[in-house]
C-alpha cells in the first residue's frame, strides 16, 4: 500500500535537514503506529506525504500502490486515496463545513471518473456518519473548524475521513487534546473504517491511543528516521520506560 | 506653481473642454437647474489628479475628448436579472430604446423620461433634479456630478406613491466603440413608498451617470446593479440619497472588469431611526482600476449606516476605497460601520484605502476597518489535501471573502444571480480574460 524509501527531507527556506533516511512499508489492511519524541519528524513525514509546501525532498521516494506520491499535487494524492487527519486542523472562515465536505467528496469522485453525489445522497450519508461521531447539525453548518473545540476539530477530521473513504489514512496525534470519552468516539470512528483493506498509519506520542486502535506494527522514530520496529509490545515498552533506553540502544 | 495659478489653470482648462458640450434644450425648470449646475462646475473646475479626492484615480480619461474608445464585449451569457420579473427599461449607448423597453407605467408608479420631463416648464422632478447633487458638493466637491446635471441627455424620472414590489430594471447596452453617454435619473418616493431599482450593463464606451433618490419618512429604496463585463469601458457614477425618518436605503454594486470605474455614493441621513447600507464587490483582472468613494452624513438620531466593500484583484489591477462617515453634533446614538477589504491574488495588484471617521456627537458607536490580504496558504493546502483542486479551493476562499458584501443583497433570487456571476467570473479566470 504505502512504501516510504530512504526519505531525506530538508526545509526549503533553511538549511535544516529534518528527515534523514525514513523508511516504512505498510501493507493492505495493516495498521502501523509511529511513536517518537517531540521533534523527531513525525508530523513532517505526514506533511511531506500529503504535499505541503515548504519542504524539499533531497533523496528517496514514497509510493502509494506503486504510484510515486511526491511528484503529485496534494489534490491528486487525495484522489489517489491518501488522507491525513491533521494534528492541527485548519480553520477556514466563510466556507461552510458541509459545502467544503461536499466539494471535496465530489472533486475526488470526479478525479476518479466517478459520478458526483447528488445533494440528497450526500446529505443522507453525511448525516448518518456525523451522528455516530456525535457531530450535530450546527457543526455541519458552521465554517470549517471555526470556533470548534479541540475535540470537535478532531471528530471533524474523522468525519471527513469517513466521507472520503481513503485507502491510506494517516492520523497525526489525533489523540492530543482529547479526553477519554472523545478518544473512544474518535477511535470507534477509526475502527469502523477498518475493513481489512484500508491501511492506517497512526502517529502518536503516547501509548494510550493504541489501546483503542490496535496496531499490527509499531515504529519508533527519532531524529528523522525509524530506529526500531516491532509489535504492539514495543508501545508498552515506551509507556513503561520512556524513549531514553530505546534511543541509547540505537546510538 | 502657486495655488491661485493652479486653480486658474484648472478653470481655463474647464472652459476649454466645455466648448465641446452642448446643453440640451428644455423648459424653464430644466434650464434653470442645468445653468445652476454649469455655474457650480465652472466655479470648481473639472477634477485633476492634483485634487485630494482624485489622488488615487486619474480623472483625465473620464473627461478628455479622446480616450473614450472601448471595444464592445459579448459576454455570451444572459444579462443579469433576466429571470427576475421586472419593468424593463433599455438604453443603448445612452439612447432610450422604446422598442426594447416596457411601457413606462405601473401601479404606484409614475415614470417619465428625463428628455420629456425637461421639455415642460414645470415638473415634479425639479424638486430632486440637481438638488441632491448640489447638496453633495459640500464639504467635498464632485464636479463630475455637476457636469452630469448640466449636460445629461436623458434618464428616467420615477415617482413612487406606494409600495412597488415589481422592480424597475434599467439595462444599459453598449453597441458603439466610441459612445459617450451622460444619463441622470431621479427617484422620488412618497412617504411609506418602496421601490427596488436594478441596473445592469456597461452603458457605453464612457458613461457618466447620476441617480438622485429622495427617501422621505417610512420609505424604502433598494438598489442592485452590475456594471457590465466590457473590459475597456469607463464609468463615473454618482448615487445620491437623502433619507427622512424611519427610512431605508440599500445599495449593492457588482463590478467585474472595466478599465476605469469611479462609483461615488453620497448619503445624507436627516431623519431619525433610519438605515443606509451600501455595499460592493469588485473583481478586477489586469487593466482594471476601481474606485469606491463614499460619503455618509449622519444628521439625525439613532440612524444606522453600513459600508461593506470587497475587491478581488489580480494581474496588476488596482482598487481604491475612500469612505467617510461624518456624524454631526446632534446625531446621537449613531451606529456606523465601515469595512473595506481587498484580496490580492498576486503581487502585482494593489489596494489603496482611506477610511475616515469624523464625529462631533458624543454618544455614538462607529467602527471602521480596512485590510489587504492574500489567499490563506494554510487553508488552501488543507482544502487541497482533501482533494479539492487548487483553483476550486481558491475560488471557494474568494467567494467566502466576498460573502459579507453579497449578504447585503436583500432579495434571495437577486443574490443568487449575483453569486452565479461571481462563480462564473472566477471559473473563467485563468482561461483568458474574465
Ligand atoms: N516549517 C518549519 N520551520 C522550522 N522548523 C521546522 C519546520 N517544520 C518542522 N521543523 C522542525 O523539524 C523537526 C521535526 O518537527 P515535526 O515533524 O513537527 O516533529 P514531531 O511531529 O515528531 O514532533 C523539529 O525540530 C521542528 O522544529
Ligand atoms: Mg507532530
Amino acid at each position: 500500500m504505502l512504501e516510504i524509501k530512504n526519505l531525506h527531507v530538508k526545509l526549503e527556506e533553511e538549511d535544516k535537514q529534518i528527515l534523514k533516511g525514513m523508511s516504512l512499508k505498510i501493507g493492505e489492511g495493516e495498521v502501523h503506529a509511529i511513536m517518537g519524541p517531540n521533534g523527531s519528524g513525525k508530523s513532517t513525514t505526514s506533511y511531506v506525504l500529503s504535499g505541503r509546501d515548504g519542504y524539499e525532498v533531497t533523496e528517496g521516494s514514497a509510493t502509494l500502490n506503486g504510484e510515486e506520491l511526491l511528484d503529485m499535487d496534494p489534490e491528486d494524492r487525495a484522489a489517489a486515496g491518501l488522507f491525513l487527519a491533521f494534528q492541527y486542523p485548519v480553520e477556514i472562515p466563510g466556507v461552510g463545513n458541509m459545502t467544503f465536505l461536499r466539494t471535496a467528496v465530489n472533486a475526488q469522485r470526479k478525479a476518479r471518473g466517478e459520478d458526483e453525489l447528488s445533494a440528497a445522497e450526500f446529505l443522507k450519508e453525511v448525516r448518518a456518519k456525523a451522528k455516530t461521531l456525535k457531530i450535530d447539525a450546527d457543526m455541519l453548518k458552521r465554517p470549517v473548524n471555526v470556533g470548534f473545540s479541540g475535540g470537535e476539530k478532531k471528530r471533524n477530521e474523522i468525519l471527513q475521513m469517513a466521507m472520503l473513504e481513503p485507502k491510506m489514512c494517516i492520523l497525526d496525534e489525533t489523540d492530543s487534546g482529547l479526553d477519554v470519552d472523545a478518544m473512544r468516539l474518535v477511535s470507534d470512528g477509526v475502527n469502523a473504517l477498518r475493513d481489512g483493506k484500508r491501511s492506517f498509519l497512526v502517529i502518536t506520542h503516547y501509548q494510550r491511543l493504541l489501546d483503542y486502535i490496535k496496531p499490527d506494527v509499531v515504529h519508533i522514530m527519532s531524529d528523522g528516521k525509524i530506529i526500531k520496529s516491532g509489535g504492539p509490545e514495543l508501545a508498552l515498552e515506551v509507556e513503561h520506560n520512556g524513549y531514553a533506553d530505546l534511543l541509547a540502544e540505537a546510538e | 506653481m502657486a495655488r491661485a495659478d493652479l486653480k486658474q489653470r484648472k478653470l481655463d482648462a474647464t472652459t476649454e473642454r466645455l466648448r465641446d458640450f452642448a446643453m440640451p434644450a428644455g423648459g424653464k425648470w430644466a434650464r434653470e437647474a442645468r445653468e445652476a449646475a454649469l455655474l457650480r462646475l465652472t466655479g470648481m473646475g473639472l477634477p485633476t489628479k492634483r485634487d485630494e479626492y482624485w489622488r488615487w484615480t486619474d480623472p483625465s480619461s473620464l473627461i478628455s475628448p479622446d480616450d473614450r474608445r472601448a471595444a464592445v464585449f459579448d459576454a455570451g451569457e444572459p444579462r443579469p436579472f433576466t429571470d427576475i420579473d421586472a419593468l424593463k427599461i433599455v438604453f443603448v449607448d445612452g439612447v432610450f430604446d422604446a422598442e426594447a423597453s416596457d411601457e413606462l407605467a405601473g401601479e404606484n408608479l409614475e415614470i417619465t423620461r428625463l428628455a420629456e420631463a425637461t421639455q415642460a416648464d414645470i415638473h415634479w422632478a425639479s424638486s430632486v433634479y440637481g438638488v441632491l447633487e448640489e447638496r453633495g458638493q459640500t464639504p467635498v466637491e464632485r464636479p463630475l456630478g455637476a457636469l452630469n446635471t448640466a449636460f445629461a441627455s436623458d434618464g428616467i424620472c420615477i415617482r413612487v406613491s406606494g409600495v412597488v414590489t415589481r422592480p424597475v430594471n434599467i439595462t444599459y447596452l453598449h453597441a458603439s466603440e466610441t459612445s459617450d453617454a451622460v444619463l441622470h435619473h431621479v427617484v422620488k418616493l412618497e412617504e411609506g413608498a418602496a421601490l427596488t431599482l436594478l441596473e445592469n450593463g456597461p452603458a457605453a464606451a464612457r458613461f457618466n451617470k447620476c441617480i438622485e433618490v429622495e427617501i422621505p419618512d417610512g420609505a424604502k429604496f433598494n438598489h442592485v446593479r452590475t456594471q457590465g463585463r466590457d473590459h475597456e469601458r469607463r464609468a463615473v457614477t454618482h448615487l445620491y440619497a437623502r433619507l427622512g425618518s424611519n427610512a431605508a436605503f440599500k445599495s449593492f454594486t457588482l463590478t467585474a472588469n472595466g478599465v476605469l470605474t469611479r462609483n461615488e455614493v453620497v448619503l445624507e441621513l436627516v431623519g431619525n431611526d433610519s438605515m443606509a447600507h451600501v455595499a460592493g464587490a469588485a473583481l478586477g483582472d489586469g487593466d482594471f482600476h476601481h474606485d469606491d468613494t463614499v460619503f455618509i452624513t449622519h444628521d439625525a438620531e439613532r440612524c444606522e449606516s453600513r459600508q461593506v466593500f470587497k475587491k478581488v484583484l489580480r494581474n496588476g489591477a488596482t482598487g481604491v476605497f475612500q469612505g467617510k462617515i461624518l456624524v454631526k453634533k446632534d446625531a446621537q446614538k449613531t451606529d456606523g460601520y465601515q469595512i473595506s477589504q481587498s484580496l490580492l491574488l498576486d503581487d502585482d495588484s494593489q489596494f489603496l484605502a482611506k477610511p475616515e471617521l469624523e464625529i462631533y456627537a458624543d454618544d455614538v458607536v462607529c467602527s471602521h476597518g480596512s485590510t489587504t490580504g492574500a489567499i490563506d496558504e494554510q487553508a488552501l493546502y488543507y482544502m487541497r489535501s482533501r482533494g479539492v483542486p487548487k483553483t476550486e479551493a481558491e475560488n471557494l476562499l474568494t467567494l467566502s471573502f466576498l460573502a459579507e458584501a453579497i449578504a447585503e443583497i436583500e432579495d434571495e433570487a437577486i443574490a443568487a444571480d449575483i453569486n452565479d456571476r461571481l462563480v462564473a467570473w472566477l471559473a473563467r479566470r485563468g482561461h483568458g480574460k474574465g
